[in-house]
């Protein structure tokens, strides 16, 4: 038992040593600075700049985001101050089964509703030229999508945690139902709120296979919304089958996991170390 | 004034209803989508067949390998992590129910583990698997997506041993059983329905996953015959049939969908009569 348990606190450091010890090679030879902000992509003449890559997380990340606070919010805050019991009893399995719904799925839905939604409907909306639909939009839609059953849930809990004495001190002080929402709910429940968005968007950044499929994957710094993109996830998953040629690119890809693994787990440590503070308090 | 109260309080209470009503369509247009574009591919023949000549080609066969591929890599990894995890959780919640701070840190570690994206344990599973000297096969796929499933299937388990009642726990020693016994004997049985609810969850994790298994398990049109061969698994033959040009092939991918989508629901189902049987008790 001990042994297993010891088992599980070396996983996190095991993951961290080897992946720092096969990036390694590439770290060594390639100074760190060039690595991130170097936009040069060319394996086989042994440029890596990692830069469209990280943008292009980082652009599908914040959108998904944007698109996902709104409708995180507003949804937990119904369900837990307003809605009936009935209505309760069948978002419960609504949001079970959406975060259930495995991300291959999701990407495959993405291609049949998402992708033609954007190409035919949003781009002429909003002036722009023929465009296939792929783009980073379409990705930060689908992943929006994936991580609100996520974010809800943890909302959920977050909003139940707050005593019941302060909802009801602040109405019978003769403040309404959204006034007491506003100032005393949300007031007191503001870190856990932004822990959440913080797990969410470390679920986000390091999704794969649903965004992998709408994003269209051309490596290129992207400098809109309905521009293709290449996040770092789908670089690593793209190219698993050449890494073994090059030696120098099987490094290359496992730096991009570490870096990946390293942002995950900071956004996940930093909302964690609220939420527990947040308990104790 | 006070109009202005009541009517920001409807316009908030308008918008939290459209999103709430938003999520629940979004899942029904998913599901809808997946059943209206799945239905006309799906044959019996998909699921007793494995492809054939030419299958990518539009040609006859089914995906039964893809089938059986996932089946025996999320019953391997779910078993596996069981064995694992049971130990883990057991010994958080009886051998260090006194030191609540190493479990908390124990659950903060496990926490982060949960939130590690998927592919990273794919490129982690790959470097151990080329370590070892393993080829891409089920049973490195199984070792990977044990890591993957290993911290959602300890903290569920966790979960419901927490609800366990400390009396029982005290009278146990007092009647004179070990702190071991009273772990596997008295929790372990007090827990089984949750249990099972967390073997379930694990269970869907591990077979709707792509990113993990992408590097480690290869791909085969043949149904694994021993734990060193390579499998195919559902996702991933959902994402290399969607990949093709030939209608009939797409077709299949949409069909390959419908059933793994089915598999999850039919599991969230399950989970859900057990939960709701066990909170009864």
């Amino acid at each position: 038992m001990l042994l297993c348990t010891i088992f599980i606190i070396l996983l996190l450091t095991g993951i961290t040593a080897g992946l720092l010890i096969k990036s390694w090679h590439i770290i060594e030879k390639i100074p760190l600075s060039e690595l991130l902000f170097s936009d040069d992509w060319r394996p086989l003449s042994g440029k890596f700049g990692f830069l469209p890559f990280i943008i292009s997380s980082v652009w599908v990340t914040m959108v998904a985001l944007l698109l996902a606070i709104p409708a995180c919010l507003l949804t937990a805050i119904y369900l837990t101050q307003y809605a009936h019991r009935r209505l309760l009893r069948i978002m419960r399995p609504v949001i079970d089964i959406l975060a259930g719904i495995p991300s291959v799925v999701y990407g495959l839905w993405g291609v049949l509703v998402i992708v033609p939604l954007v190409s035919h409907f949003l781009v002429p909306l909003f002036g722009g030229t023929q465009n296939t639909g792929y783009c980073i939009f379409s990705g930060a839609i689908v992943l929006a999508v994936m991580i609100i059953p996520f974010i809800i849930n943890i909302l959920i809990e977050i909003f139940k945690a707050i005593p019941e004495e302060l909802t009801e001190a602040s109405l019978s002080l003769g403040a309404t139902h959204w006034e007491t929402i506003k100032y005393v709910i949300l007031r007191k429940a503001w870190p856990g709120i932004i822990s959440a968005f913080g797990l969410g968007l470390s679920r986000a950044f390091g999704e794969t296979m649903a965004v992998l499929m709408v994003v269209g994957n051309v490596i290129k710094i992207p400098t809109g919304i309905f521009q293709p993109g290449y996040p770092l996830p789908a670089l690593i998953a793209n190219n698993y089958g050449e890494m073994l040629s090059i030696d120098i690119y099987d490094s290359a890809l496992m730096f991009a996991a570490l870096l990946l693994f390293i942002i995950v787990l900071i956004f996940n440590m930093l909302s964690r170390l609220i939420i527990i503070k947040l308990e104790v308090t | 004034m006070n109009k202005w109260k009541k009517i920001e309080e409807s316009f908030f209470k308008f918008l939290m209803l459209i999103t709430t009503y938003s999520i629940i369509s979004v899942l029904l247009i998913i599901l809808l989508t997946i059943l209206y574009k799945g239905l006309p591919s799906l044959s019996f023949e998909m699921l007793t067949q494995i492809p054939k000549d030419g299958y990518y080609f539009g040609r006859e066969g089914g995906i039964l390998n893809a089938i059986t591929g996932s089946l025996y890599l999320s019953l391997g990894a779910t078993f596996l992590s069981l064995i694992i995890g049971l130990p883990v959780a057991l010994f958080m919640n009886v051998h260090l129910v006194k030191c609540s701070k190493i479990v908390n840190s124990i659950r903060f570690i496990l926490d982060l583990l949960w939130g590690v994206p998927s592919i990273v344990y794919g490129a982690f599973g790959f470097s151990v698997m080329i370590l070892i000297g393993l080829k891409t096969s089920l049973l490195a796929g199984i070792i990977t997506m044990t890591l993957l499933i290993l911290p959602i299937m300890i903290r569920a388990i966790d979960e419901v041993l927490r609800t366990v009642p400390i009396g029982l726990y005290e009278s146990a020693l007092s009647l004179g059983s070990t702190r071991s016994e009273t772990a596997f004997k008295i929790f372990f049985r007090q827990c089984i329905p949750g249990i099972v609810t967390a073997i379930l969850l694990s269970f869907g994790r591990a077979i709707g996953d792509a990113a993990s298994v992408l590097f480690t398990t290869g791909y085969t049109d043949y149904i694994p015959r021993s734990i060193m061969e390579p499998a195919a698994t559902l996702p991933l033959s959902i994402f290399f049939q969607l990949g093709s040009p030939v209608p009939e092939v797409k077709g299949r991918a949409y069909a390959s969908a419908l059933i793994l989508t089915i598999i999850i629901l039919l599991i969230s189902i399950l989970a859900r009569i057990l939960t709701s049987k066990f909170n009864k008790k």
